[in-house]
């Protein structure tokens, strides 16, 4: 079945098989290797991306149900180099220790941060209580959201990670694979 | 995991839903938000032929009023429900259910109808629909009927919709001004409930003049409480009213035993978690 799904920025159509999680596409189509997966059961968040603005675990989503939507994965956040504020935070305030939910855990955060601009700790924890991380290191976690909270200016959600063609440059446009 | 192969259709209309539904057969799914059937899909728990996503039936999703009810299409998200102002005016204890379930993720695509027609017996929306007395709208080729929310569950992962039917709407009457709430008891975050409790209830002045109370993961359905609300009603909302209105909670339950919790703490907490939820409700 062909699907066209705009990731990151960039417009791709392709064939896929119906059966083909989301996360599939993006790792092993368009090599999108920074979304990772990290459980079998949908409970780890490790996986999640944004479709059409919102937070989703790309493992529970299929290829086929993302047709015409837009996709964001955490390799579509850096601008011209800079870090987003979340990953900037993270990077700040130590809030990774093995790194594999680090993906999912700022895709989360970002969505938390659309909803509640300045969310209490509290609020925190219960935002990205869909991410599990391995290490327990949640409390740098929590900390670097709540700086990024301080750091961003309300309206860091879907707006602020639609990219323009401009933007793009000679990435822009439909690509075929 | 990978999902076994299936064909796959998304139609747009109720009508080619039903159709779709109809031509596939047996070993036809139904694909509503997919949180609990993606999963079970990737385990091999099942492997259907075909899946009929429902993800562009756009008349499904939304919440509107008709006269005295609410009426939730069966798509609508449990992120949309959760922030839709009719139901926190009208329908309080569907959206504090809501916001329990699972993670936000989940509640981004997970879909209020799918929840209700998958009918697992932890499930946190079954229970509210029985104790607030909703309706099942659903078509099939015959055309369209209603169920009320005490006849749909009929045991664990079934209920009373018919091979080739499909949930479309689920119509609530409206409760407003009543107060609710829901207790839920799990292990850790974003986990099934061990047992729930849903609470509505109308006060005035400090005297419960109505109740409606509802278990999750009591029995292989929801449990209506009706002990419970026999009880409350016409008592003054105090600790000890309420307490003892509670040990109501057990009857006509009939809880398993699992990794989680033996039939009798469960029993302990169906008492413990309405106290906690009457209490809550009642302010």
């Amino acid at each position: 079945m062909r699907i066209t799904v705009t990731v990151d920025g960039t417009t791709y159509s392709d064939e896929v098989e119906p059966r083909t999680l989301l996360v599939q596409y993006l790792r092993e189509r368009l090599g999108k290797v920074g979304t990772v997966v990290g459980c079998d059961t949908s409970n780890c968040g490790a996986c999640t991306v944004h479709l059409d603005g919102h937070s989703v675990k790309s493992c529970s989503v299929l290829a086929v149900q993302a047709d015409g939507c837009e996709v964001t994965t955490i390799e579509g956040l850096a601008r011209d180099g800079q870090l987003h504020p979340v990953q900037r935070a993270f990077h700040d305030n130590h809030a990774l220790q093995c790194g594999f939910c680090t993906p999912g855990m700022i895709m989360q955060a970002i969505d938390l941060l659309a909803e509640d601009s300045d969310p209490e700790e509290q609020a925190v924890r219960e935002g990205i209580e869909g991410n599990l991380c391995r290490c327990t290191g949640y409390q740098n976690i929590v900390r670097a959201v709540r700086d990024a909270a301080h750091e961003m200016r309300p309206g860091a959600g879907p707006e602020a990670e639609r990219v323009s063609e401009a933007t793009m440059g000679t990435q822009a446009g439909v690509h075929r694979s | 995991m990978i999902p076994a192969e299936f064909d796959y259709v998304a139609p747009t209309t109720v009508d080619d839903a039903v159709r779709a539904l109809a031509d596939a057969g047996d070993e036809a799914k139904i694909l509503a938000g997919g949180q609990s059937l993606i999963p079970v899909l990737r385990m091999r728990l099942a492997a259907p032929t075909k899946l009929i996503d429902l993800g562009k039936v756009t008349e499904l999703q939304g919440v509107r009023e008709d006269g005295g009810a609410l009426v939730i299409g069966a798509m609508t998200t449990h992120y949309d429900v959760v922030r839709d102002p009719l139901i926190a005016e009208h329908a309080k204890l569907i959206g504090m259910a809501t916001s329990t379930v699972a993670d936000p993720q989940v509640r981004h695509r997970g879909t209020f109808g799918g929840s209700l027609a998958h009918a697992d017996p932890a499930g946190d929306l079954a229970a509210p629909a029985l104790a607030l007395d909703v309706e099942m709208v659903v078509h099939g080729m015959d055309g369209r009927r209603t169920i009320p929310a005490s006849e749909f569950f009929v045991d664990y992962f079934t209920t009373a919709l018919r091979p080739g039917e499909l949930l479309t709407e689920v119509r609530v009457p409206k409760y407003t001004g009543w107060h609710a709430h829901y207790e839920k008891f799990n292990r850790v975050a974003q986990a099934w409930s061990i047992v729930g409790v849903a609470a509505a209830v109308q006060v005035e002045g400090h005297t419960i003049t109505q109740a409606r109370v509802g278990l999750t993961n009591m029995s292989s359905v929801p449990v209506r409480a009706s002990g419970v609300e026999r009880a409350l009603v016409g008592q003054e909302a105090t600790p000890e009213a309420i307490k003892a209105a509670a040990q109501h909670a057990v009857e006509g339950t009939m809880p398993v035993a699992d990794g989680n919790a033996d039939a009798a703490y469960r029993e302990h907490l169906a008492k413990v978690l309405t106290s906690r939820a009457v209490t809550a409700a009642c302010g």
